[in-house]
């Protein structure tokens, strides 16, 4: 399959879609209009479709998973936020949760297009062939995208949260779902990140243990870190022991903690095999 | 009043208080035999009624000009009220007046309650009770059809039934922002007052199937509980089964609190993971105000409900000059059209019978 446009041009393309039911999302917000939900929703698609077509033309360049770099990193977490959003943006009918969703993945995607030392080395072959190990990196970074997601509907629970104990409820408070749904999405959200997460680490860990010196302690004790975690925080939410704002608020560290674990995961990336792994300079 | 052509006469709540409307009110059965009535008035080609607690309004095509005083004192005689008095509160508007008027009467624009729906299918009832009895003709069905259009036009083009404003609604949209669907909400509704009954009968509205009264009069308790299909909880047992519920309607005339903070932790204790809403309608207050303080509580009184339910109410008066525009518009336009029809009626040998509305070419649609 060829196309016209680069993988970065596509990634633009998709970028600006989000970019444009962002704007529009604000403007209904700020004249105080619900926003079409319809519309909105089909924007998404378009943006998403295109930045999977610029994933898609990344992946075959690079022979795997584009998640070489930060830049691959950060456009595949917005990719995944959003393909959970197009699933559970029917399921829960919220449109909010669309401009939350169309806010974050702009953001990822236009600040890691605007960067470009983030793009410069582009690596190839960097999980030497093994499916195994692409499936375990393109699970982990799944389950990023749904922490994304976590801390989205955890904004939308405190802000709904603070307009119900502040008595401010109308405007543009009054498109957000109920405490009670977003409480809901938020503990179905954690409890998927954290299986998807588990399954990703249970796969990492059956091949590390096959070539311990293959990944290194840093990316070990980050990942390993965020999982845990996210796993204590499911454990304490369904114990009921970490409940409403006090919960929202740690599902947002959470997700700046995952953030910032990539970066040791990405300093500490080894290839696979080194005979199959290859460096672009972009 | 004394011309051919549409015509509107009647009493609304803005031309007269409410022991008139009382008294200008119209039965079922009265109806049905006014309607008879009209039927067979000479001049008279096509009538509607509109009759609401706030609003009774005959619709109709003259082809004389004494039709509509006689339609007046038909309905003065069979309400046993002069001409003379009816004339005080009486609203009587014609041609493209009239038709604004029905425009902004099924938009809400000129109900009590300003943007309220029901009376959208108030006229729609009106209109198919006059099809029903044939008195609607190519005229009314055309004018009441486009009717329906531009009210819902106005509707989805303003803010106008934007926002509850009654205290009762303001609290149900409330709990709808906290419980989503209210379908398996538990709601306890202490005190047996009116208010705290049209709180609860707003949230059986809305879905809530979960009502219990307790009221420190136990039989005036399983009175309402009766009326309103719900169930009845001794009063004194109302903190100790407070986490039986997901909603508190606090009415009653208790001089101290009936919920208090500690009972209220008590109960967040047995459910911290499902939030509490305390509708505190009652002066002086049943709930203790500290309870807002606590995770998962949330606590409006009747001063907090009140603003919201001002602010909503101040919000749709603001949209009122653009929806009355889009109105004006629509009702220009539809004018254009019905004016020169009307206009045929009082050519002489215009079509059907002329003295009798049960003819069956009038009741073709436009």
């Amino acid at each position: 399959m060829s196309s016209a446009l680069t993988d970065r041009q596509w990634l633009w393309i998709a970028a600006e879609f989000y970019l444009v039911v962002f704007l529009t999302g604000t403007f209904a917000q700020v004249r105080g209009r619900p926003h079409s939900s319809v519309f909105n929703y089909l924007l998404m698609v378009v943006g998403y479709t295109c930045q999977l077509m610029g994933l898609f033309l990344r992946g075959r360049a690079v022979g795997g998973c584009p998640l070489g770099n930060y830049f691959e990193i950060l456009q595949f977490t917005a990719w995944s936020a959003t393909t959970l959003y197009l699933v559970i943006g029917v399921t829960f009918r919220s449109s909010m949760l669309g401009y939350f969703t169309a806010c974050l993945t702009a953001a990822l995607s236009i600040v890691s297009l605007a960067i470009p030392s983030w793009d410069a080395t582009r690596r190839t072959g960097i999980f030497g062939g093994n499916p195994w190990i692409e499936f375990h990196a393109a699970l982990a970074l799944f389950s990023y995208g749904v922490f994304a997601l976590l801390a989205l509907t955890s904004l939308m629970f405190l802000l709904r949260n603070y307009s119900l104990k502040s008595k401010r409820v109308g405007g543009w408070f009054s498109f957000l779902p109920s405490i009670l749904d977003l409480d809901h999405i938020g503990v179905r959200l954690l409890g998927a990140g954290v299986t998807i997460l588990t399954i990703s680490l249970a796969v990492g860990a059956a091949w590390w243990l096959r070539k311990t010196e293959s990944v290194d302690v840093l990316k070990i004790l980050a990942t390993v870190a965020v999982w845990a975690a996210a796993a204590v925080v499911l454990g304490l939410r369904l114990g009921r022991k970490l409940l409403a704002g006090r919960f929202a608020w740690t599902c947002l560290v959470l997700f700046a903690a995952a953030l910032l674990s990539l970066w040791a995961v990405n300093a500490s990336r080894h290839p696979a095999s080194p005979a199959a792994t290859a460096v672009v300079k972009s | 009043m004394n011309e051919p052509g549409l015509f509107v006469i009647g009493a609304t709540h803005h031309t007269a208080p409410i022991e008139v409307r009382e008294k200008l009110s119209l039965g079922a059965e009265a109806a049905a035999s006014l309607h008879a009535e009209l039927g067979t008035m000479p001049g008279l080609r096509e009538f509607a009624l509109v009759s609401t607690c706030n609003r009774i309004e005959f619709y109709g095509v003259a082809e004389t000009a004494e039709a509509a005083v006689c339609v007046q004192a038909a309905f003065c005689a069979r309400q046993r009220f002069t001409v003379e008095e009816f004339e005080k509160f009486r609203l009587s508007l014609r041609g493209r007046h009239a038709v604004q008027h029905l425009f902004e009467v099924a938009s809400g624009l000129d109900s009590q309650m300003l943007g309220e729906t029901e009376i959208f299918g108030q006229v729609k009832e009106a209109y198919a009770a006059a099809q029903a009895r044939r008195s609607a003709g190519p005229v009314l069905n055309r004018v009441f059809q486009k009717t329906f259009q531009a009210a819902k036009m106005a509707r989805t083009h303003s803010a106008i039934t934007e926002g509850r404003v009654s205290v009762a609604n303001v609290a149900v949209d409330l709990a709808v922002n906290i419980f989503g669907d209210l379908t398996g909400t538990r709601v306890l509704l202490l005190g047996a007052g009116e208010i705290g009954e049209k709180t609860a009968k707003a949230f059986q509205g809305r879905g809530a199937t979960g009502l219990t009264v307790a009221s420190r009069r136990l039989e005036r308790a399983m009175e309402l509980a009766t009326s309103l299909g719900a169930g009845a909880l001794p009063f004194e047992h109302r903190e100790a089964k407070l986490a039986d519920f997901d909603v508190v309607v606090g009415s009653t005339s208790a001089p101290d609190l009936v919920v208090s903070h500690g009972a209220t932790t008590a109960a967040m204790r047995k459910r911290p993971d499902r939030p509490l809403f305390f509708i505190d309608l009652a002066l002086p207050r049943d709930i203790d105000p500290a309870v807002a303080g606590l995770q998962n509580v949330f606590l409006y009184n009747l001063d907090d409900l009140a603003k919201i339910a001002e602010r909503n109410r101040a919000a749709r008066e603001a949209e009122i000059s653009k929806c009355r525009a889009l109105l004006t518009e629509r009702a220009a336009a539809l004018w254009q059209q019905v004016e020169p029809q009307i206009g045929l009626l009082s050519r002489p040998g215009a079509g059907g019978s002329p003295d009798r509305l049960s003819t069956p070419d009038k009741v073709s649609p436009a």
